[in-house]
Order: structure tokens, then sequence, then C-alpha cells
């Protein structure tokens, strides 16, 4: 199933302003993966999923997002294979109400309406909103917020998940309630994040990137593991990692 | 230094705060579930409309036939389950604009052209106090219509009814980021208050680079937005599904409030009441 594939080959992206934010990025994500994508703030973490979603073109190299390589021709084809869920769901739900925001894709791809109105409801089911379906989008809390924004594009029915930072600003229990819902979903996932303890139980790997370029690719409870990858990216082992508060003693 | 103008500009924000929880209350308003809530957006509004026409319609020195027209926005807030002291009370706030229209009319207008018992009363104050029945009336219809359809809903019934889409557009997306902004606004002023003392820091001089630091925010957001959109396959166009029939229901409810209006409009009932009352007596 090659639709599912994301590659980068060499990925290399400068703004204009002259700052190198990817410099050489190549990996090989396949169907049905689950990836966290994590580093230092300004690592080039949010540059790369600007490519990811066709928003960027790649500088020098490439990136193949299921059948295409990413160019100006293939964005929209891109486009409709990737489901990209934003860190502030205020920038993502800009309809008046919850239907017709989960509506907004399926409408734009062309779906007629009784079609639309059954693919709203079953997504609102799946992320467990269905009694949101007439509430108008400003009126919602954060962790709802966060559940419809990713209804809006389960509702394109994506191949490919993106989202950044998905449990930022989240109370714990809605933090939870995230993680259970995007353990079930079978979509290629990448995350980009800085909730490691969230990358170790959804994404079975890990990606670091700094500088612009990918230090370590492999098992998330390796590299998560790993003191020395991990302070020289300005990151944390996970919470579950460390030592107890308490008696000192490691888990 | 503390300049009146920064105190002028600091209840502007307060001001912001407050009638953002006003405009939240007008939304949780449009949420029931009352049989005038659930009539077609575009009924309502060609009803509202047919209604502000044939009130502005009348002469200057109209006022007794105004008066059975407030059977409308009564019906509207009533059935609608709207609380009525808080639509009066947004007509207070808006009333000295109406004040200021008329309030030149009995200085300039003294012909006394009607007596009530021995006292003249100068065709000044009849046009002055017909003005202001009729803002109370179209202002509170207006305000019921929204209160019990939605701002959104109006927005969708202006665009079903031929308004241009991007009128529409601009208006629901006015209305979706009015709470963000002013949210934003808002979360500024309260971290630059946090870190002023003794009236240092709350200078005019800081509202200049706040306002240009709330543009640029603003701009960066309705890149994003826009990002968000093309993500999910923006062509230019937005789509909105129709959720309202316009049916027998709607009809009935135009013919109706259309054929009341044109009765109030051409036999003036007040004074067949009066008839018909004195008539009784006499």
């Amino acid at each position: 199933m090659s639709h599912h594939i994301v590659e980068a080959k060499e990925l290399a992206y400068t703004y204009p302003d002259g700052n190198k934010a990817l410099k050489k990025i190549s990996f090989l994500i396949t169907h049905g993966e689950s990836v966290a994508l994590v580093g230092a703030n300004g690592a080039g973490k949010s540059t790369l999923l600007m490519h990811l979603n066709g928003h960027l073109l790649p500088g020098k190299g490439t990136l193949r997002i299921g059948d295409f390589p990413l160019a100006k021709e293939t964005v929209h084809n891109i486009r409709r294979s990737v489901g990209m869920v934003f860190q502030d769901s205020d920038d993502q739900l800009f309809m008046p109400t919850v239907y017709d925001d989960v509506a907004f894709g399926p409408l734009n791809m062309g779906l007629p309406a009784d079609i639309v109105r059954e693919r709203v409801k079953e997504t609102l089911e799946t992320v467990g909103v269905l009694h949101l379906i007439n509430r108008p989008t400003h009126r919602l809390s954060g962790g709802e917020k966060r559940s419809v924004a990713i209804a809006t594009v389960l509702s394109m029915s994506p191949d490919i998940l993106i989202m950044d930072e998905p449990t930022s600003n989240l109370d714990p229990k809605a933090r939870r309630r995230l993680i259970e819902l995007l353990k079930s979903f079978k979509h290629t996932k990448i995350i980009a994040t800085h909730d490691l303890d969230m990358a170790l139980d959804l994404c079975e790997r890990t990606i670091v990137i700094k500088e612009g370029e990918v230090v370590a690719d492999g098992k998330s409870v390796d590299i998560l593991n790993n003191e020395s990858i991990l302070s020289e990216s300005n990151l944390e082992k996970p919470l579950r990692f460390q030592g107890c508060p308490v008696c000192g003693a490691a888990k | 230094m503390y300049f009146p103008a920064d105190k002028f500009m600091e209840n502007i924000i307060s001001k912001i705060e407050s009638s953002l929880l006003s405009l939240g209350y007008m939304d949780l308003l449009s949420y029931q579930d009352t049989p005038v809530h659930k009539i077609d957006p575009r009924a309502k509004f060609i009803a509202a409309l047919l209604f502000i026409l044939t009130v502005v319609s009348f002469g200057k020195y109209e006022i007794s036939m105004l008066i059975p027209f407030i059977i409308f926005p009564v019906y509207l807030l009533t059935a609608g389950n709207i609380p009525i002291i808080y639509i009066l009370k947004k007509i207070l706030y808006v009333s000295p604009f109406a004040v200021m229209v008329g309030v030149f009319n009995p200085l300039f207008d003294r012909e006394v052209i009607m007596y009530l018992g021995n006292t003249g009363i100068s065709g000044g104050w009849i046009s002055f106090i017909s003005i202001m029945m009729r803002f109370g009336l179209t202002v509170s219809t207006a305000l019921a219509l929204i209160a019990c359809t939605g701002f959104n809903n109006i927005c969708f019934a202006i665009n079903k009814l031929g308004a241009p889409k991007i009128f529409a557009v601009q208006l629901l997306f006015l209305y979706r980021y009015i709470f963000v902004l002013a949210e934003e606004a808002a979360r500024m002023v309260r971290a630059r208050n946090l870190r002023s003392f003794n009236g240092k820091g709350k200078g005019i001089g800081t509202y200049g680079p706040m306002l240009g630091n709330l543009l640029l925010r603003t701009i960066d957001r309705a890149g994003r937005i826009h990002l968000a959109m093309l993500c999910r396959g923006f062509d230019g166009n937005i789509r909105i599904t129709n959720r309202y029939k316009f049916g027998f229901k709607e009809f009935l409810f135009i013919i109706i409030w259309a054929l009341l209006f044109l009765l109030f409009r051409f036999v003036n009932i007040p004074k067949l009441a009066g008839i018909l009352v004195t008539g009784l007596f006499i």
C-alpha cells in the first residue's frame, strides 16, 4: 500500500530571510506507522510539518507523500490524503457551528449533502462528541475543541494524520482520552510534540530533529531512554523513565 | 503621569469585555428551542424587514397608528422566551442616538397641531415622540430577531435571499473571531496592568505598540486559518449546508404578519377602538 507512505530524501529548506530551517532530513514512514517528531524549540519541526501539508515546497531534496512527490501540481492531491491537526484549535475551527466545520472538508471534496451528513455524524461519534453537533465552535471547552478539530480532518478520511502538539493545553483527563482515541486510529500518524510520555504511549518510533537534521531515528523505547541523545536536543526522559520523586529509586 | 485619556481607553477595554459577555448571552438565547426559534431564518428575516419598512413608512406626525405594531416584537420576545428586561436595557443603551436625531424637532417645529385637554402640543414634540416610537419598535425587533434566530443563521438567511456570498462569509468570520480577538486583547491589557505601578506603564504611549502587536497577531492568525482552510480543500467557496426548510409554516408566517402590517398601516385601529369604546359609553 504505497499511498500511505511518507518519504523524505535529503529534504532542505531555507526561509527567505536566510534561516536554514531544514538542512538534511531523510526518513521513510510506512503504512500504519505512528511516529513522534521531537526536538528542541526551533529545531525545524514546524517547518517540516509545513512541508507535509504542502504549505512549503522543498528547497532541495524530495518529499513523497502517498503516490505523489510534493510539488506545486500535486499539492491538492496531497492535501486530500493528509489530515493536519493544528496546535491552536481556534485556527482550525473557523466555521460557525461544529456541524459546518466538520462538513467543510467533505463538502469541498464535492461529496453529496446526504453523505456529508452521515459522515459528520460518524466522525463526531468516533471522537465521542456527537452531542456537540449543533453547538457553535466558539463555545466549546479546550478539550472539546481539540476533539472537534480532529473530527474535522477525520471526516475527510485521510490516509495520514499529522498533528502539532495534540496534547497541549489539555487537562490530564482530556489528554488521556485523546491518547486513547488516537491509539484507536489505524492511520499513519506523525505527531510533533514535546509531550514525550504521550510519544511513548502512542508512537513506536521516534525521530529526533536538531538544527534541521535528523539526529536519531528508531524505536521510541530506546531513543526516549537515551539520555545523551535527549539532552543534546534540549529534551528530558519521559517522566515514566525518571526516578521516583519520593524515594529516588529508578523505575 | 496618568492622563484622562488612559482612563478612557481603560474603560473602553473593560467595556469590550463586558459587551463580549453580553454578546455571548445573546448568542446563548438563540440556541433555545421555541416555536419561533424553529422557523426558517429567512421567514423571520423577511417578516422583520417588512415590519421595519412599514413602520418607517408613516408620516412624521404619526403616533397612534404606530401603537399596534408593538405586537410583533412582543410576539418574538414572548414566544421566543427572550427576557424583555434584557432587550429593554439594550434599547436604552442605544437610545441616545435616536434622541440626538429628534431632539431639535421640538425647538424648530413649534406650531401647535394638537390639544390634549387645554394644553397645546407642538408638531415638534409629536414628531419627536414618533421618532422615539419608531426607534423602539425597529430596534427591539432587530434585537429580538437576532436573539431568536442567531447571528449565524441570519447571515445564512441573507445569503440565501441573494446577498453576495462574500458579504455573508465576512460577517460569519467576523462573528466567529470577534470572541477570539477580544479575548486576546483583554489578555494583553491584563498582562500590562499586572506590570504597571503608580500609573507608570499605563500611558497612552503603550497602546500604540499593543495595538500594533495585536494587528500582527491577527495577521498571523489569519494566515494560520487560511492554511487550515487550504488543508481541507478550500477553493474560494464556502459551502454552508441548509438545515432549515422553507415550508408551508414559513409561508404562512410571512403572509399573516404581512397582512397584519398592511392592516395596521392603512386602518387606524387605536382610533377605531376609541370610537368603539366611547360609542359604548355615550
